[in-house]
């Protein structure tokens, strides 16, 4: 058994409109950053887990997404591990 | 009289709200913590609303997950009635006992205030006492009622008459196609972001909301009596 980091990135779907997102984008453009185009706001989740093998950590991180970290009606996610 | 089992979660916070509406019109209510696993008989199921989990990782999305949530989804699929309200309707979202999913408000704010919604289904157990086309003031409470799904899911409420009530007036959240709420193919799930609740005497500065608690009370006897009529004419009450 090994330790592993596995990070999972979590995005409002594309295609939702995204309030949060356009909140921020106008509070940049108000600081004057005007050369901001689209921004978007998700979750970055860091998780320490046991598993015996990379693929293994990946696997478990996946499951744990697919039932509860994401949800796939509104969301996208992605991850990565790496020894810890 | 209806068994009506008001879940409570930490952070329910609509709970005695409810179980007051639904002692009001006559049913027999009492609480379920979440951490049971037993709805003790219960002829209908309400999941209150409220802030469960804190809304920590998504509305509804830790809810899900409490114990007793095995036993309302088995209520579910032997076609017992289930009703969502806000918080509630976010839970069966999340456990997928309803179709789609409720995100952030188009415009931010959490929003507390009157909405107008038209009743669009009477076939349910929460709506048969109501007419198709009623408009009815209740309010919304919530920061995430957007509800959304995607193209083809709606597509697919939409032919089956599965939008239950809809905004009218103007869309507060900025949901898709002005749903307000929504039930599942066999209809015995239903899921609303109003709450009926607030709006069941005029103290409360109306009562458009007391019929779907009327309703579950007018569909127990109703069913009652078809029951006992189907063990034999002996028993047929009157």
């Amino acid at each position: 058994m090994s330790r592993y980091r596995v990070e999972v990135r979590v995005m409002p779907r594309a295609t939702l409109l995204d309030p949060q997102g356009q909140a921020v984008q106008r509070a940049l453009h108000a600081l004057g950053f005007g050369d901001v185009g689209d921004v978007r706001v998700g979750k970055h989740l860091v998780l320490d887990v046991q598993a015996d093998s990379r693929d293994e950590a990946l696997a478990h991180a996946r499951a744990m997404c697919d039932r509860l970290l994401a949800n796939p009606v509104t969301e996208d996610y992605d991850l990565a591990v790496e020894a810890a | 009289m209806a068994r009506v089992a008001v879940v409570v979660f930490p952070g329910s916070n609509c709970d005695a709200d409810t179980l007051a509406a639904a002692r009001e019109a006559g049913s027999e209510a009492y609480y379920v913590w979440h951490r049971e696993t037993d709805l003790q008989r219960a002829d209908v199921v309400i999941l209150p609303g409220g802030f469960s989990y804190g809304d920590y990782l998504r509305s509804g999305a830790i809810a899900r997950f409490s114990p007793i949530m095995t036993a309302v989804a088995g209520h579910a699929r032997a076609g017992g009635p289930v009703l969502g309200i806000c918080n509630g309707f976010q839970i069966l979202c999340e456990a997928g006992l309803l179709p789609g999913g409720l995100v952030r408000n188009a415009r931010l704010r959490f929003l507390a205030r009157p909405t107008w919604v038209r009743v669009e289904a009477t076939d349910t157990p929460f709506t048969c006492l109501y007419e198709k086309g009623d408009v009815l003031e209740i309010p919304i409470a919530h920061g995430d009622g957007r509800y959304v799904a995607d193209e083809r899911t709606v597509a697919q409420l939409e032919a089956s008459g599965q939008v239950v009530w809809r905004y009218v007036r103007d869309n507060p959240n900025g949901s898709t196609h002005e749903i307000a709420g929504v039930c599942n193919a066999a209809r015995n799930v239903v899921g609303i972001m109003p709450h009926p609740e607030r709006r069941n005497a005029p103290v409360l500065g109306g009562q458009d909301g007391a019929r779907v608690f009327h309703a579950m009370e007018a569909r127990h006897a109703t069913q009652h009596a078809v029951d006992v009529r189907a063990v034999g004419d002996r028993h047929l009450r009157v």
